[in-house]
């Protein structure tokens, strides 16, 4: 066995990778940038070597620059985790000629799966069943379009070598597939380095099930079940479970038998991962063969008690497979939500910055129950410009599916994340979708649910009663300690009432608070009951209170008169006062804020890539008006309504803030 | 004989209605509240106790004789905020708008002299449309009176102004002269002359709220310390704020029932510096770690941001913070900061509030616009203020400490009590770029050389340990631990006892 690795990568999987590694007895180094000669990663690892300045295509995908940490380390074998040199046969080649352990596959099974069209030739081959599509490359915009024609829309273009939803559009119409072409080309040139596009059909109603394999470099392999990763935000995976709770038995072993035999038709020796395209019919189609550990990875681990890592390792080693298909099993149901710091309220528009407050669930293991957080981030750390921007995944296991998402509930309730906008109320909001619950979803299901975007939960009114009476009880303590001041008038104090009136999401409850020692009573003017319990005292952003013997977690965020309460998806501000105050309260004028409608604002800091139109331009809704590059990510800011451009106040390569002003409008 | 207690009744009703429905109901449409209901609003219910509530005017000029309407356009008294005592006065635009008569100015000097006799803060809500003209010479009389009150109360009770509708000539240096101006957006405004009168003497065009307004006031003069969106929601904060003030100069800053660990640690402070001495960070975020509870009352919000003034509580005990910003302006002093921070270390210091001043400053502002404004005089104001203040300081220099800007924050030579620097605090003459240029002038035609030197004194001054190992610094001190440290501190300071020299009063550099 290895005695010291290097982890070729940063952020939670070199976190993830150090854990094992420490755990089998292995030394670790880790590898920095600039950016991140504070991270966590660095922290964790024994020993760590800059390998550059911030920017990945300086540092994290430099083979030069990892092979000198390599050298300067004296490690024996690398783990690329994923993205960065993971999938890169150059990297596996450098590697194999130093003498070096690449703790993932051999370099011809990384070139065979990583081009696109020639994976899907082998699939083919191999028996595997795969998509209708045009395998060629494609020259330019006007091929595209008629290729795309072709093939028929709705079609799916795609970077050859991309990955994770970087390089990838779906178009419906000739217009969008050649604007899709020319933004997955620059997108695939930026991150990949290399601007080869195809093109294939888009299978619609399609839910996307992925198969594990693992495989020695003895000829033996097994398939460790699926994960389904339907609950996408423009391809990018967001919630994933194991097993899927959409697949029979027999298609499972249809599609493990598969994903096995065209991980032996490579010589595949690791961790692999076989993606496919499920559709209504549960016809499954190849999507493409990721030959590296996959982000989420860990669904599979919690219900197959393998440490997928660990088994990287070992194969990298030349151990065989301990496992034979007969020892995998699908114990409980696994779910996982990435944490991104992405503002669900911004239209998912990354968000960078220090994360002033994190804190995340405490992690357990129990037997019938798991919280597992994998995260590279830490409080006081940075989410940076130039990186992904995934906080953490945050697991849950249980023995059932509903289980399984009732600890995703809590767990995601619990999970205090500050500084930076996230995407925690959006992941709540699924947790309680009836789509996600059945478990009735496709790859469409972000797009369909949300296509307005996503504007915070709307609480149904038992839950609003829930949290008027908690809050209203937690406001009670407020005033009453705001009492106990000192320098008051003796016999003479003021008495907190029992009469109060709260304020939430537009509606009006009024209550009656009776206090004992042990919680409250809250009577809704109607003659509803609640009671409430909470060792809340004020100050506390975290409340854990029971209502009506149900657990409830607020967190709680303070203004003048009540409380910002985040629960569930939503974001309120409950406003708590006397009656009388509320009397006099809705006398106030309602101030509307200023009017941003003829404006087109920066939704996230970043840079101006491309300006599409001129001052004095009409322009229709929808029109791309220009390009904002941040995170690695072009994001075309489009025209809400019809109008003509007055004024520009931007041109590429200005660098610009959230809330910028980037153009007006007549 | 209950007919006789019934007219009590009638009259007191008869007074409450103030200028009548109409005007009430116009007061209201303008989104306003009614000077009872606003009192009403500012103390604990049923805590108010009215005075004079059947005072008249004796005008008897331009057929005043004729309207003589109970309370005279003022609403007195004395009341609670959360049990501790306070006296208001509220005006009453119902009444001749509010505007201010010899009798309306005595009602006002009679509860400031009494609150002055029993230690407790003035809190006035203003909307009056100015003098009453009918009364003449007898109005001006009236708010001399109230002026020289104000004066006379001055550090000695808590006085704040709320104005919550037109503050306008001589009527705004009452309020000028308190400790806290607060202000109504859209609903208020302060000015010595109105539009009209800019517009007949200047040619000038300007709306009263451009002249005038909330957003002038907080963000441009300086005149008004908060804005608040409404009646309702000032009048809360006013509350808020009151929990933070003594009740008098001989009384201590008040405590309550806090719950937050005075030794809770915070890791993620150690990384509240970036790595690069030029990139800024959120003071603010350092404030609210420290705070009980993150519970932060700004002073100035929207002025001179790049010092950073208000209250926090520090085990259940007021203390009040001043802090250089290095999100604006590289947190550099300048006139405005001076003025701002200086007034707040002055209020503190007269009401024995300790002062916690978080250092992070790289000095000065240059150039001529800072000269020729009299920063040096400014400047002073704050040094001043530091200087003379004998309530328990204690400073922490959190990174750059750089030439007088390092004396003037609550330094050790101004009789800091704690003074504390984190490792990556610099404290020096300059940074090392400037240090090196004049003290090394000779070798600045060779950039390698000056490099050379620069980092050779970047590594012998710009740290802490030149100031500790002279005792300027009492101890280099861990970020995570600074809550602890400075509880520790103000604890053991409850018991300081310092005093200055006898004096007249002093001069500061006005």
């Amino acid at each position: 066995m290895f005695k010291k690795i290097l982890i070729a990568n940063r952020g939670e999987i070199a976190c993830r990778v150090i854990k094992t590694a420490r755990k089998m007895g292995i030394a670790t180094v880790a590898v920095y940038s600039d950016a991140d000669a504070g991270a966590l990663h660095v922290r964790m690892a024994d020993e760590a070597v800059h390998i550059g300045p911030s920017p990945a295509n300086q540092s994290y995908i430099v083979i030069d620059r990892i092979m000198d940490a390599i050298y300067a380390s004296g490690a024996e074998a690398v783990h690329p985790g994923y993205g960065f040199l993971s999938e890169n046969p150059k990297f596996a080649a450098a590697l194999d000629k130093a003498g070096i352990a690449f703790i993932g596959p051999p370099k011809r099974a990384i070139e065979a799966m990583g081009d696109k069209i020639t994976s899907k030739k082998i699939a083919q081959e191999a028996g595997v069943s795969t998509v209708p599509g045009y395998m060629g490359l494609i020259a330019d915009a006007d091929e595209a379009v008629k290729i795309a024609g072709q093939v028929g829309y709705p079609v799916m273009i795609k970077a050859s070598a991309g990955g994770g939803g970087k390089g990838m559009r779906i178009a419906w119409t000739d217009h969008e597939a050649r604007e899709g072409f020319q933004s997955s080309k620059n997108e695939a040139a930026n991150s990949f380095g290399d601007d080869r596009i195809f093109i294939e059909k888009f299978v619609t109603q399609p839910r996307h099930i992925e198969i594990q394999v693992l495989c020695d470099s003895h000829g033996n392999g097994v398939y460790l079940n699926e994960r389904e990763c339907s609950i996408q935000r423009r391809n990018q995976k967001v919630i994933e479970e194991a097993p899927s709770p959409f697949l029979d038995d027999e298609t499972r072993r249809a599609m493990g038998e598969q994903s096995l035999a065209l991980a032996h038709a490579v010589g595949y020796a690791s961790a692999g991962t076989v993606e496919f395209i499920v559709d209504g019919d549960r016809n499954f189609y190849f999507l493409e063969m990721n030959t590296r550990l996959q982000v989420e990875h860990p669904v599979t681990e919690l219900i197959t008690g393998i440490d997928l890592v660990e088994q990287m390792i070992r194969i990298a080693a030349g151990e065989p497979l301990a496992i034979t298909q007969a020892d995998v099993g699908i114990n409980g149901w696994a779910i996982e939500s990435r944490l991104y710091a992405e503002d669900p309220y911004r239209g998912f528009l990354p968000s960078i910055g220090r994360l002033t407050r994190y804190r995340p669930p405490e992690e357990v293991t129990e037997t019938t129950r798991a919280v597992r957080n994998d995260t590279g981030v830490f409080e006081g750390g940075e989410i940076s410009m130039f990186y992904d921007p995934m906080i953490a995944k945050l697991c849950t296991w249980a023995p059932t599916r509903s289980e399984a998402i009732e600890e995703m509930r809590t767990a995601l309730e619990a999970f205090e994340v500050e500084g930076i906008g996230h995407n925690i109320p959006f992941l709540a909001a699924v947790m309680d979708h009836p789509k996600f619950v059945s478990g009735d979803m496709t790859t469409a299901f972000i797009a369909e649910e949300y296509p307005e975007g996503f504007d915070g939960v709307t609480l149904d009114r038992y839950d609003l009663r829930r949290v008027a009476a908690a809050t209203t009880a937690m406001n009670r303590v407020a005033e009453i300690r705001r009492t106990r001041i000192s320098g008051r008038m003796g016999n003479h104090e003021r008495r907190v009432g029992n009469h109060w009136v709260a304020q939430l999401q537009g509606e009006m409850f009024a209550v009656r608070i009776d206090a004992d020692p042990e919680g409250s009573t809250v009577t809704f003017d109607d003659g509803a009951v609640m009671r409430v319990e909470s060792d809340w005292t004020p100050g506390q952003p975290l409340a854990r209170l029971s209502v009506n013997g149900d657990p409830l977690i607020l967190k709680v965020g303070k203004h003048t008169h009540g409380f910002r309460v985040r629960s569930r998806g939503a974001d309120l501000s409950v406003t708590i006062r006397t009656p009388r105050q509320q009397e006099l309260a809705a006398r106030m004028p309602e101030k509307t804020p200023a009017d941003t409608s003829k404006l087109l604002l920066c939704p996230m800091p970043g840079l101006i890539v491309k300006v599409d139109v001129e001052e004095g331009d009409e322009v229709h809704e929808g029109q791309a008006l220009c390009t904002v590059e941040a995170m690695k990510m072009e994001n075309i800011l489009r025209a809400e309504k019809k109008g003509v451009v007055a004024r520009i106040n931007a041109a590429p390569g200005d660098s610009l803030k959230v809330d910028d002003v980037i153009m007006e409008f007549e | 004989m209950s007919n006789i207690l019934a007219q009590l009744e009638a009259r007191r009703a008869q007074a409450r209605a103030g200028g009548g429905e109409a005007r009430i109901a116009a007061q209201h449409a303008k989104g306003k509240l009614t000077a009872h209901e606003r009192v009403e609003l500012l103390l604990d219910e049923g805590s108010f106790e009215e005075f004079d509530m059947f005072v008249t005017h004796r005008a008897t000029d331009f057929g005043m004789e004729k309207q003589k309407p109970a309370g005279d356009g003022v609403v007195t008294g004395w009341g609670t905020i959360n049990g501790r005592m306070v006296y208001v006065f509220s005006q009453d635009f119902t009444v001749f708008g509010g505007s201010l008569s010899e009798t309306h100015a005595q009602k006002i000097c009679k509860i400031m002299d009494m609150a002055l006799q029993n230690g407790a803060p003035v809190i006035g809500l203003n909307d009056s449309g100015g003098a009453r003209i009918q009364e003449g010479v007898a109005s001006l009389a009236g708010y001399a009176e109230v002026f020289q009150r104000n004066i006379m109360a001055s550090g000695v009770v808590p006085q704040i102004s709320v104005i919550m509708g037109p503050c306008a000539g001589g009527a705004v240096y009452s309020p000028a002269m308190t400790d806290f101006i607060f202000m109504v957006q859209d609903s208020s405004y302060m000015f010595v002359t109105g539009p009209d009168v800019v517009k007949t003497v200047t040619n000038e065009v300007v709306t009263a709220e451009e002249l005038g307004g909330a957003s002038t006031h907080t963000k441009k003069s300086s005149v008004a310390d908060g804005a608040f969106r409404d009646d309702v929601e000032a009048l809360a904060e006013i509350r808020r704020l009151f929990d933070f003030l003594p009740l008098n100069n001989r009384d201590k800053a008040p405590t309550r029932p806090f719950f937050d660990d005075p030794v809770r640690v915070e890791d993620s402070l150690d990384t509240l510096i970036p790595a690069n001495p030029n990139q800024p960070y959120d003071m603010k975020e350092l404030i609210l770690k420290v705070a009980d509870e993150g519970d932060f009352y700004e002073i100035q919000k929207d002025f001179a941001a790049n010092i950073v003034t208000g209250f926090i509580r520090l085990e259940g005990t007021t203390v009040g913070v001043v802090a250089n910003q290095p999100m604006v302006l590289a947190g550099v002093l300048d006139i405005d900061s001076s003025r701002k921070a200086a007034r707040f270390v002055r209020f503190c210091d007269a009401f024995e509030i300790p002062i916690l001043t978080f250092v992070d400053v790289p000095g000065f502002l240059p150039g001529t616009a800072q000269e020729y404004g009299g920063v040096i005089k400014h400047g002073a104001k704050l040094l001043f203020a530091y200087g003379e203040a004998t309530v328990p300081k204690v400073t922490v220099i959190t990174r750059k400490a750089y030439g007088g800007a390092y004396d003037v924050m609550a330094s050790k030579h101004l009789r800091g009590d704690f003074n504390y620097a984190w490792p990556t605090a610099q404290i020096a003459v300059m940074g090392a770029k400037g240090a090196t240029e004049i003290l090394y002038r000779s070798e600045l035609g060779d950039p390698e050389k000056i490099k050379a030197r620069a980092a050779e004194y970047e590594a012998n001054f710009a740290n802490p340990f030149r100031a500790a190992e002279r005792g300027f610094i009492d101890e280099v001190i861990m970020p995570h631990s600074t809550r602890r440290r400075v509880c520790r501190s103000f604890a053991s300071l409850r018991t300081k006892r310092l005093t200055n020299p006898w004096k007249k009063h002093d001069n500061i550099p006005l």
